[in-house]
């Protein structure tokens, strides 16, 4: 039996996108599949009584090591914020490309720490700063120094004693530009290194809580029992940065998206499923109850979500013990059938991401997929007709087309770069000024701009003429031709309507970086948490594949 | 040091800051980038036409011929973007000459990715100076240590055809001396080799 891909006009829409979970594909996962062998130290922790200071962290393999330099500073608690106007963190980190001398290390203590004012060079491949969840952080240091862990309810609560504010990479700040490195086995796959920073990061969160309770009070203080470290995570604060990178990055959106509708479809195909796949799909599911109960949100629009999500969940778990059976052919295609007909978007793709857990050998091919040459689809096939490109419109962009951009809420908003932090920002266009310097993010309204334009040009006409006289429409005729080749490499929808909830962008990407417990904080930023309940560096060698819903937390 | 990435950003957002539209921006971005990875002054020759964009007034050429000239300077972003779109006829040509280019570095940079794209050398000629646009791979030219000029009065463009650089004397005589690293073959060695002992029309 053959399963067809699920439609774009379907997936790429952003209340679907804005519902994609985590999965075996999601690239925190796959980062520590590919580091697992890999040799983890603490090369130096130098920190005062109050946790301030410097330490490395690092993996290394053969010849090839990549180290974290941390600096942890003072911070009055009224320069204290998750927000990108920030200027002082309580800790700044870097990932150095190899092992860092002395000299390296005083030379970043004095850009590190200054984050996006700093200069890093092209040794540095990531940069990132974070703050302490200070109430957290302070309880699980009193706790300890009083010979005591710490409250359990507290910490499921929260997740994590820090969160990142930003992570860095490719090139930002003077970093190392991608193709520096791009050749290298072990990074392939998309933002493996900025998830070693995160990772390594954790593990510093939790070496500097024991540091400063021993040093409270060194004769009675006792250690984070490692069950509780494991199942802390690093949170992060997340805003608007992220929207505009998957619509800036096409061909990598589909490459993220393709890979987890080829898993999807390539599982739906399977006949027989094996007992010990099936056990283990319905293993998973079951305990990931867990982790929908403990998904802590006071978002209003999450909270129903989640409330949606966990009524289907538990339909669906009385449908599999009760009225399947996995003997029967194609048991997956059932399932994803009965998804599709019974459960919300939120359902569908939360047990489309568990289904992948007992397919390895799908899975793992699929990874070293989600990575792209984009400057190869950069150039325009000029020769080919104005026609050509009214049929790619048509067939590819259909819904977009019936959008109405004449009706006010349907260009409400318009995206720009701020001028203070130099941060994508969403305004509307008839209450702010600003709007003539538009960012190129509105696709929906220029595909239907072009489209028109296009019906009014001779259709034997080739493209160079065409653009000869419409330059302005040069971005989008690049973005036709590639969704031509890359179908699930464009939004679906309309990014600038009044109804835009521009989380469901935050959203995907962070889904694929394998993020858990999205919390919007508003309709524009939102915090969530990595790695909780991630094995430890020094458990690598021999970790649990399943750990994200074997959490206690 | 700046990156290639804060390089292309940097390039294409003052490139739609100065009037072009946002597609041809993100030409104008790699182009920049590309440049400067070879050690080119791309940056230094932006910023110079941008200046002297509000003063002067620059020809737009949208339409290639083998013979281009204009009394007012051509736009060398229009003109490598009008290259690059029109390749498929401009490769045609014998010869293309364009006279009077503002800023030619810059549309070097397109020239050289028309290179890799039509996937031939390409030589150009600007007034004395010669430079090999080498597939986008490198530039080679004899501009070294020398300020590329700020106007071609005369750039004259040569696709080469793919050929060997060397004459077949010269690979004889190398192929030659890399025999010298092959082992004469016994007669009891032919008969083990591949396909030995079949007959061929079984």
């Amino acid at each position: 039996m053959k399963v067809q891909l699920r439609d774009p006009n379907t997936i790429m829409k952003l209340s679907r996108l804005g519902s994609f979970h985590q999965s075996k594909l999601s690239f925190l996962r796959s980062f520590l599949n590919e580091f697992k062998d890999w040799e983890y130290k603490r090369d130096l922790f130098d920190l005062d009584k109050f946790g301030h200071g410097e330490a490395v962290y690092s993996f290394k393999k053969n010849k090839r090591t990549y180290s974290l330099v941390c600096f942890a500073n003072k911070i009055k608690d009224d320069e204290r914020s998750d927000r990108v106007i920030a200027t002082k963190w309580d800790a700044a980190f870097t990932l150095h490309d190899g092992v860092p001398s002395q000299k390296d290390i005083d030379r970043l203590k004095n850009e590190v720490p200054r984050q996006e004012v700093g200069r890093l060079s092209f040794k540095e491949l990531t940069l990132s700063r974070a703050n302490k969840s200070v109430r957290v952080f302070n309880h699980v240091v009193d706790r300890l120094s009083q010979g005591k862990q710490p409250d359990l309810e507290l910490l499921s609560n929260v997740g994590y004693l820090y969160r990142t504010t930003a992570v860095y990479g490719s090139g930002k700040f003077g970093l190392a530009d991608r193709f520096r490195i791009k050749n290298r086995e072990e990074i392939n796959g998309p933002f493996r290194l900025e998830m070693m920073l995160v990772y390594l990061v954790r593990q510093f969160t939790f070496d500097q809580v024991n540091h400063v309770a021993h040093h409270k009070n060194p004769s009675k203080s006792v250690v984070l029992d490692r069950k509780i470290c494991k199942n802390l995570g690093i949170g992060n604060s997340t805003g608007l940065g992220m929207a505009p990178f998957i619509v800036n990055h096409p061909t990598l959106l589909n490459n993220w998206v393709m890979s987890r509708e080829i898993a999807l479809k390539k599982i739906r195909e399977i006949k027989i499923v094996k007992k010990k796949d099936s056990d283990l799909f319905i293993d998973c599911l079951k305990k990931s109850l867990t982790n929908i109960t403990s998904w802590n949100t006071d978002s209003e629009y999450q909270q129903i979500k989640i409330k949606n999500l966990l009524k289907d969940i538990k339909k669906f778990i009385h449908f599999v013990d009760n009225d399947f059976d996995f003997e029967d052919k194609y048991p997956f295609n059932q399932i994803y059938l009965w998804l599709e007909e019974k459960a919300c978007e939120e359902c569908i793709e939360y047990v489309v991401s568990i289904m992948m857990e007992p397919f390895n050998e799908i899975t793992n091919p699929l990874v070293s997929q989600m990575s792209s040459e984009e400057d190869k689809y950069f150039t325009i096939p000029t020769n080919r007709t104005v026609k050509d490109l009214i049929n790619i419109i048509e067939k590819k962009y259909s819904n977009i087309l019936k959008i109405n951009f004449e009706k006010k809420q349907n260009k409400q908003n318009f995206w720009f770069i701020s001028k203070n932090k130099e941060e994508p920002r969403l305004a509307d266009r008839f209450e702010e000024g600003g709007s003539e310097l538009e960012q190129p993010l509105a696709i929906a309204r220029d595909v239907k701009k072009l489209h028109k334009k296009l019906l009014d040009t001779k259709n034997n006409s080739n493209v160079a003429e065409f653009l000869s006289k419409n330059s302005e429409l040069r971005h989008i005729v690049r973005r036709v031709f590639i969704v031509e080749k890359f179908p699930y490499s464009e939004i679906q929808d309309n990014t600038i309507g009044k109804n835009i909830m521009p989380i469901d962008m935050l959203r995907l990407k962070l889904s694929f970086f394998g993020a858990l417990k999205f919390d919007p904080r508003s309709d524009k930023w939102l915090r969530i948490c990595m790695f909780q309940g991630a094995p430890l560096p020094d458990e690598l060698k021999n970790y649990d594949e399943q750990w994200v819903y074997r959490s206690s937390n | 040091m700046k990156s290639l990435s804060e390089i292309e950003t940097t390039a294409k957002r003052a490139s739609k800051a100065a009037g072009f539209s946002w597609g041809e921006a993100e030409e104008i971005g790699k182009c920049i980038r590309q440049l400067e990875m070879f050690g080119l002054p791309g940056i230094k020759h932006l910023n110079y036409y941008f200046n002297d964009k509000k003063k002067n007034t620059y020809e737009n050429l949208s339409s290639i011929n083998q013979l281009n000239s204009s009394s007012n300077p051509y736009c060398p972003i229009i003109l490598g973007i009008s290259f690059l779109d029109q390749l498929k006829t401009v490769e045609n040509y014998e010869k293309i000459y364009i006279s009077n280019i503002a800023y030619p570095i810059i549309f070097i940079s397109f020239l050289s990715k028309s290179s890799e794209i039509i996937g031939k050398k390409i030589n150009v000629k600007i007034d004395e100076k010669e430079i090999l646009l080498n597939l986008n791979v490198n530039i080679y030219s004899n501009f070294l240590n020398v300020e590329f000029p700020k106007n071609s009065k005369n750039l004259e463009i040569n696709f080469i055809e793919n050929k060997d650089n060397f004459n077949e004397n010269e690979w004889k005589s190398l192929y030659k001396l890399s025999e010298n690293t092959f082992v004469e073959e016994t007669d009891s060695l032919k008969k083990g080799a591949a396909g030995a002992g079949l007959t061929d029309n079984d």
